[in-house]
């Protein structure tokens, strides 16, 4: 049965075909999911393009019609971690690796809020921040990101809600706070914007 | 039903949790156009070029 690994069922041009369609719609996610994993977007960009790339060779075993952006998003996120794992010593590096950040981040025209919302990020735990970006940012229902992640859904739904509780507070008494500048603003101008774009919808 | 005779203190509980509430909306707004920006970006040529050759080279194999 399904023991031989060469065995599969044949695949025509046309399949290849949609699938490619398919994939290519997702470049612009699986980008903007990279990123905030990676951080800074040379790295993100690299890491993207390995996942699209895992999953074109793996097209094979790719059900069409089922959720190929969870899908896709499962395989970056594996690449991701699976380099990390090599490369650092994980969970420590979490911390070290926000801090750099803080420096890095460090340009005059970037706009105030959504740098520091990128910093208080920056100081979640790595499953938490992804977990928040998952259903908070990139359209997936809990049970999607919990199979993403590869976690039960009660697990993806408290690390959702820690997330935001986390940043809430971090955003709040600006933990993220460097150079002296005046905490609270952030979160005033994170408000002051919601406003906006809720308005303009 | 219950008949909700709001206390002062249940009101200002209340407009707390309003508060708190609009808050993590504002956060969550900010999160999703945080992702968007990068959504909407223009993707760079190299990834269709990766794929474009990956689909080459697999069509040959045939």
């Amino acid at each position: 049965m399904a023991e031989d690994r060469a065995d599969r069922p044949p695949r025509t041009p046309a399949d290849d075909e949609a699938f490619k369609r398919e994939l290519v719609q997702l470049i612009p996610h699986l980008r903007a999911f990279a990123r905030t994993l990676a951080g800074e977007p040379a790295g993100a960009d690299d890491l993207a393009q390995d996942a699209m790339m895992k999953a074109w060779d793996a097209r094979a075993s790719f059900q069409m019609g089922t959720n190929m952006k969870a899908w896709t998003f499962m395989i970056l996120r594996n690449q991701f971690y699976s380099e990390k794992r090599r490369s650092w010593r994980q969970t420590q590096l979490d911390q070290e690796a926000a801090e750099r950040t803080l420096v890095a981040v460090d340009d005059p025209e970037a706009p105030v809020a959504l740098d520091e919302l990128r910093l208080s990020l920056a100081q979640l735990p790595a499953e938490q921040r992804e977990a928040l970006i998952l259903v908070g940012a990139g359209g997936f229902a809990y049970e999607e990101a919990a199979e993403i992640c590869g976690c039960a859904v009660g697990t993806v739904k408290s690390r959702v809600s820690r997330a935001r509780k986390a940043l809430h507070v971090i955003l709040d008494d600006g933990s993220y706070e460097r150079d002296g500048g005046a905490a609270g603003d952030a979160m005033r101008s994170i408000l002051a914007d919601a406003e906006r774009l809720s308005t303009v919808r | 039903m219950i008949e909700q005779r709001p206390t002062e203190e249940r009101r200002r509980a209340s407009a707390a949790l309003d508060e708190a509430r609009l808050r993590q909306q504002a956060i969550g707004v900010r999160l999703r156009q945080m992702f968007d920006e990068v959504v909407s970006e223009p993707v760079p040529d190299e990834f269709l070029e990766i794929l474009r050759r990956a689909d080459k080279t697999s069509a040959e194999k045939g």
